[in-house]
């Protein structure tokens, strides 16, 4: 990954001193952060630390008051042309996987490409199936959210933001509702995702995963990042007392 | 009932042997005689309906002088409308079983056995009317019934959309025939609505009730959420205004006010009364809209938006598809409902399925056939209750797949 960062330095993410309020409460306190072209970030931290709230004002799913966000070369603000052309570049996999129970599998892959982008249905389709062969699952096509188990679920959660064709893509803990033999399946599609070449932010507890495939790591606590860097100096020389024991307290079993 | 004679399957093998010789025995210990009162309420209750049951046959096939309903059928089923013109009826009735056949063979599914049942119906009552053009009608009604259906075992895919274009077409059809175009020597020649009348009038009220209701409750549903302040106190406002009010005073309403309001221009009766219909059942669908659309969990937005929709495609592709299939039996009930309340429309002088009742009930040679009268009406009431009923079942089954 590291030859990819380096072959194309120029950031696609610009964060400068992001601040977010809920009502009185202090949620991000100048978050600054710079993510290049095919940088995978892994972002770790207790709960409620704020690197939730952090990765969903990248697509703007939360907006903040104060500071900048500029997602390939577009600053967001209220201006809802530029959010709808962000979001349209910026594929999100959430947590809860939010599919859309009342569409099929395909239906649910193709239901943006076809009202968002504007391609044809078959156009679409033979997108979609890709996409299913990709993560391994092409022979749930037709069958709805429901009929499928939750890693699966998320696998075609991670096929319909990949069918938009995102420069990044944002991972909001993406495992943490699976069952425990369930993980490895979402993460090696994620794995084989980042080896590809794409822009990650992933919100995530993995720190297996982190350690295998993150170029930068960055440790939220109370809506700051205290700490960052490659996963070498992350996990063998961290230098905030918080980090580790965050660290102890999450690889200690 | 094939389980009073067990027989032996190979998956019976793997079941535990049956305890008892008859399933029906067993039932009837379990459920009506299981202890000494049970048993007393059931040999009561039995008695009781043996009563009733038999009062009432012996009523209907003994005193009961059902002429009052065939001498005054045409009245019932639509009024004063003019005997010339009662061809327009049925050509409705006949392009409705067409689409029905239609519709029923491409989303119907295997459910044969029902669809024989409702084809048969119009040869059924053919076969019993005395009355020769009613029988042609009747004949033919059922005759396009099978051809839709049958046309749609053939062409399925095509006619799926022929059939949606057919039901968005045939309200204008319907209304262009029963209202007539142009002057009194045109081929439909028109006529006044103080013609229209008996279940023509109630099922008319209840079509229009339902199909502009219906979007415009969602219409409001939506607004009330809306994050526009004007948009959304003008709908609180509208839905608690109306919900404030009990429906004969909407009707009084629209028959006094909507002139009033709009001077210059006369607005027909039945209209105004449609428009009764259409403004009181709105409010109330869209606090049923509302209750689906709250039921919609966060995540679901955030993924439709997440994915570049904006908030139009958001709420018409994600949103109330699912809040929609949530309030189904909630909203065919209040069609139903919509469908009964009709018959206060009596109280500004409209003739439907009860003013017809009530009219007949004045005439000389039927004085004190209440009992006739109202059991025929609401027979008639029940039967189209328990279809909707059964529809909203159906769509329900189909629309859950997979859940």
């Amino acid at each position: 990954m590291s030859n990819n960062v380096q072959s194309t330095a120029d950031p696609i993410i610009i964060c400068r001193d992001v601040h977010k309020w809920y009502g009185n409460y202090h949620a991000l306190r100048g978050i600054t952060m710079e993510v290049r072209r095919g940088e995978v970030v892994v972002v770790f931290g207790p709960s409620g630390s704020g690197k939730s709230t952090f990765i969903r004002t990248i697509n703007r799913l939360e907006d903040h008051q104060r500071g900048q966000i500029i997602v390939d070369g577009i600053e967001l603000t209220h201006d809802v042309r530029n959010i709808e052309r962000i979001r349209m570049e910026t594929g999100m996999v959430f947590q809860q996987f939010n599919l859309f129970p009342h569409l099929t599998v395909i239906d649910n892959i193709t239901l943006a490409p076809i009202w968002v982008r504007g391609w044809t249905k078959a156009q679409a389709e033979e997108v979609a199936m890709q996409l299913l062969k990709r993560v391994g699952i092409p022979e749930q096509a037709r069958k709805y959210p429901g009929q499928l188990s939750g890693g699966q679920q998320q696998r075609v959660a991670i096929a319909r933001a990949l069918a938009m064709q995102p420069k990044i893509m944002l991972f909001d803990e993406p495992t943490s509702a699976l069952d425990p033999e369930m993980i490895k399946e979402v993460l090696d599609v994620m794995v084989e995702l980042a080896e590809s070449g794409m822009t990650m932010i992933v919100v995530t507890h993995e720190m297996g995963f982190a350690r295998a495939v993150a170029d930068t790591m960055y440790f939220f606590d109370q809506g700051q990042i205290v700490e960052s860097g490659t996963p070498d100096q992350i996990f063998g020389d961290p230098r905030e007392a918080r980090t580790k024991l965050f660290l102890s307290q999450v690889l200690s079993h | 009932m094939g389980a009073n004679t067990p027989t032996v399957s190979k998956t019976a093998e793997a079941l535990p042997p049956p305890t008892e010789r008859s399933s029906i025995v067993r039932w009837l210990h379990k459920n009506l005689f299981s202890t000494w009162y049970n048993a007393l309420l059931t040999v009561v209750m039995l008695f009781l309906a043996v009563l009733i049951v038999r009062g009432v046959l012996e009523w209907a096939f003994t005193q009961a002088r059902w002429e009052v309903i065939t001498a005054n059928l045409r009245l019932f089923m639509v009024g004063q409308y003019p005997v010339a013109a009662i061809w327009r009826i049925w050509a409705c009735v006949a392009l409705l079983a067409l689409l029905i056949g239609m519709s029923w063979g491409v989303w119907g599914g295997a459910q044969r056995g029902g669809a024989i049942a409702f084809g048969a119906l119009p040869f059924i009552l053919a076969i019993m009317t005395s009355d020769e053009t009613a029988r042609l009608a009747l004949l033919i009604t059922g005759i396009a019934g099978v051809v839709g259906y049958a046309l749609s075992w053939r062409w399925s895919a095509a006619l799926r959309r022929i059939s949606i274009i057919g039901w968005i077409l045939y309200f204008p059809v319907l209304f262009v025939l029963v209202s007539g175009v142009g002057a009194d020597d045109s081929p439909i020649p028109p006529v006044p609505t103080n013609l229209w009348g008996g279940l023509l009038l109630t099922l008319l009220l209840s079509v229009v009730g339902i199909v502009f209701s219906f979007p415009l409750g969602v219409l409001l549903a939506l607004g009330r959420q809306s994050s526009l302040p004007v948009v959304r106190w003008l709908c609180v406002a509208y839905i608690e205004l109306i919900r404030g009010v009990p429906f004969i005073s909407v009707l009084f309403m629209a028959q006094l006010m909507l002139p009033l309001f709009l001077p210059g221009v006369t607005i027909d009766r039945v209209v105004r009364a449609m428009a009764g219909v259409v403004i009181f059942s709105a409010a109330y669908l869209a606090e049923n809209v509302r209750g689906g659309l709250q039921s919609i969990p966060r995540g679901q937005y955030e993924a439709a938006r997440a994915l570049g929709l904006n908030p139009w495609k958001m709420t018409l592709l994600i949103i109330l598809p699912q809040a929609l299939r949530a309030v189904i039996p909630i909203l065919v009930g209040q069609f139903i409902a919509l469908f009964k309340d009709t018959s206060l429309v009596v109280i500004v002088g409209l003739l439907d399925l009860m003013g017809i009742a009530r009219t007949v009930l004045a005439q000389p040679d039927f004085l004190g056939l209440q009992a006739e009268v109202y059991t025929f009406v609401a027979f008639i009431y029940g039967i189209f209750c328990y279809l909707m009923s059964a529809f909203s079942q159906r769509l329900e089954a189909k629309l859950h797949t997979g859940r």
